[in-house]
């Protein structure tokens, strides 16, 4: 395979190579019958109802395929029929664990179409409660890795203290799963009285977690045998795939929007990290999300002691046109690079809307990835990838 | 925070495009992001092109756009009535096109960090074009998606099998003339949709 041979390095080459000829020695000796796994649509490895089918000799998968659709809402025929500001409760429900970060770039496109730009205290808040989002998502992958691999107590951890950063979200939007505070111009209301205080002790709270997480879990040595060297992903078949997020930067690309594009948000008036690794496999997928969101806490903490005053909403009229144009705008979200390719026609909702989510893309590298991996690895590396399945289907 | 990537601009000239792709350009338009159109019969020697000249090796998503308005506008029509008569002349948008379809593509130089939207005609009578799948490999659940929900064929995709709908499903959910059944059978209520914002007057909102 063309592919293969050109974007292995030599250490990857050699181990694919031994592994084949160990194959074909084990193939000599037994002769297997191939047989049909199902996994799913109900498992707990795929974050909602993903189901995988996969094609086994022995132990060892041949071919896979993931079947999605259980959950297509249509959710880009839907915007058509709806207004600007109706839209955001839709997308709300692509991410569920990150809903904040879902409405951002949807806002931040149509905003881009209709020049308006949010104050800064509004887009202060809003690159603080995004961060928020991402660090409720992300610690709840954090335990939930646990639990594939056999350990039960990150979970348990992991619900305590992401029902923290709930209460945050909630006590400020009014929503604990799904906030709809975005609005186009800035934000629905301003922070409640005593919230920076009350973030403050959450964050600090959620460091301890994350050296709890790398205590228990990282620095296990089941959790290393189980994820060391399984399900790698070398840099540039995660570039042809699209993979974003941390999935890419555990395959060393050095590339997050926060930092890298620029967006009328707050991200780079913080002073923060972007994490990568050289392995591209599963423990540096997982490793990558750990120091994420301690990045993220230290991102909130700073943020929070800079808020300028001002309003939070900009003037925009009340019933929101928005200019004939196209406009693509993308956020680095919890899941990885999520956007919004908005055609408008000057009318009250948007012409078409094509949804770029971030899971979508990273879990169509799997046919690809499971080829040849043992049964156990299948659950690794789906938990690794870390997808949200109403992130595929949308 | 290191600002090196926030310095380098965002897009690339046009010139050079220009000057990799040659006549396979038709057009382009340049508004803080860079709008391609190329031949439709040169569609996948063009992204291979931009691949391995330009270096745009990430992939980011492939989609289809159905310029033809609706003619049951924004779906907020009485279902009871008989439906009024819309326009539904066809008018393509950024850089152009000439058939009511266009496939199109955003990639990214994850060096430079710089993307470009590429779009193609489809034509209108096949609706047919080149796969990219293998130039992009992340194109081939893409091409599915926009199999399903446009009809659009593409040549040389190994497996278009519905990603979503159901195998028997009829018709393509996305394209323009496809009615949103629940509108049909119930009217929108959402039409009216005027939330106050905080110490908003009639026509202005924002905080003063």
């Amino acid at each position: 395979m063309s592919l293969t041979d050109r974007v292995m390095g030599d250490r990857q080459q050699l181990a694919y190579i031994a592994s084949q000829a160990a194959d074909a020695r084990l193939n000599v000796e037994l002769e297997t019958e191939g047989m049909t796994l199902n996994i799913g649509p109900q498992h707990p490895a795929t974050h909602g109802t993903l189901r995988i089918i996969a094609r086994l000799d022995g132990e060892q998968v041949v071919w896979a395929e993931p079947s999605c659709g259980y959950m297509h809402r249509g959710y880009e025929k839907l915007t058509e029929v709806r207004t600007y500001p109706q839209v955001t409760t839709l997308v709300n429900r692509i991410d569920w664990l990150g809903s904040f970060a879902n409405e951002v770039p949807f806002i931040l496109a149509a905003e881009k179409l209709m020049e308006v730009e949010a104050p800064p205290r509004a887009q202060h808040i809003r690159t603080i409660l995004f961060e928020l989002s991402r660090i409720a998502n992300v610690s709840l992958f954090l335990g939930d890795l646990g639990v594939q691999l056999g350990a039960i107590t990150p979970v348990f951890l992991a619900f305590r203290d992401r029902e923290y950063v709930l209460n945050l979200i909630e006590s400020a939007t009014g929503g604990r799963f799904h906030p709809n505070f975005d609005r186009i111009g800035g934000l629905k209301d301003d922070l409640p009285a005593g919230w920076i205080d009350e973030t403050r002790a959450v964050m600090k709270k959620l460091r301890g977690f994350c050296d709890q997480i790398e205590d228990l879990l990282f620095g296990n040595e089941i959790f290393q045998s189980r994820t060391r060297g399984i399900g790698v992903i070398p840099r540039d078949v995660a570039l042809q795939y699209g993979l974003s997020g941390a999935n890419l930067r555990a395959s060393g690309v050095d590339w997050d929007l926060r930092r890298d594009h620029q967006l009328p948000m707050a991200w780079n008036k913080a002073d923060w990290k972007v994490w990568t690794h050289p392995d591209g496999d599963s423990f540096a997928r997982c490793w990558i999300r750990l120091q994420e969101t301690r990045e993220s806490t230290k991102i909130v903490d700073q943020l929070l002691g800079s808020i300028p005053a001002g309003p939070v909403m900009a003037k925009v009229p009340k019933i929101i046109k928005v200019p004939e144009g196209e406009a693509w705008v993308s956020t680095e979200n919890p899941l990885g690079e999520m956007g919004y390719y908005i055609v408008s026609r000057g009318d009250l909702g948007p012409f078409r809307v094509k949804i770029r989510s971030a899971s979508f893309n990273n879990i169509s590298i799997t046919p690809w990835l499971l080829r040849g991996v043992y049964v156990p690895d299948i659950v690794t590396i789906l938990a690794s990838l870390y997808f949200i399945l109403g992130d595929i289907d949308r | 925070m290191s600002t090196t990537s926030n310095t380098q601009p965002r897009i690339t000239s046009v010139a050079e495009v220009k000057a990799a792709l040659g006549d396979r350009l038709v057009d382009s338009f340049h508004k803080e992001d860079l709008w391609l159109r190329v031949r439709t019969d040169s569609w996948k020697s063009s992204m291979r092109t931009l691949r391995d000249t330009l270096g745009f090796h990430y992939f980011c998503f492939l989609s289809a756009i159905d310029w033809m308005p609706s003619p049951y506008g924004r779906g907020e029509d009485d279902p009871t009535e008989p439906a009024p008569e819309r326009d539904t002349t066809i008018r393509q948008g950024y850089a152009g096109g000439e058939t009511r379809m266009q496939v199109f593509v955003r990639v990214m130089n994850p060096v430079t960090h710089v993307s470009v939207i590429v779009k193609v005609d489809v034509p209108d009578d096949s609706l047919t074009i080149e796969s990219i799948h293998d130039v992009y490999a992340g194109a081939n659940w893409h091409e599915r998606e926009t199999h399903e929900m446009f009809g659009i064929k593409f040549d040389g995709h190994p497996d278009l099998r519905n990603m979503y709908l159901p195998i028997d499903f009829e018709g393509f959910p996305l394209r323009k003339d496809f009615p949103l059944l629940a509108r049909m059978v119930k009217p929108w209520p959402g039409i009216v949709d005027v939330e106050p914002l905080p110490g908003g007057d009639d026509n202005q909102g924002g905080d003063e």
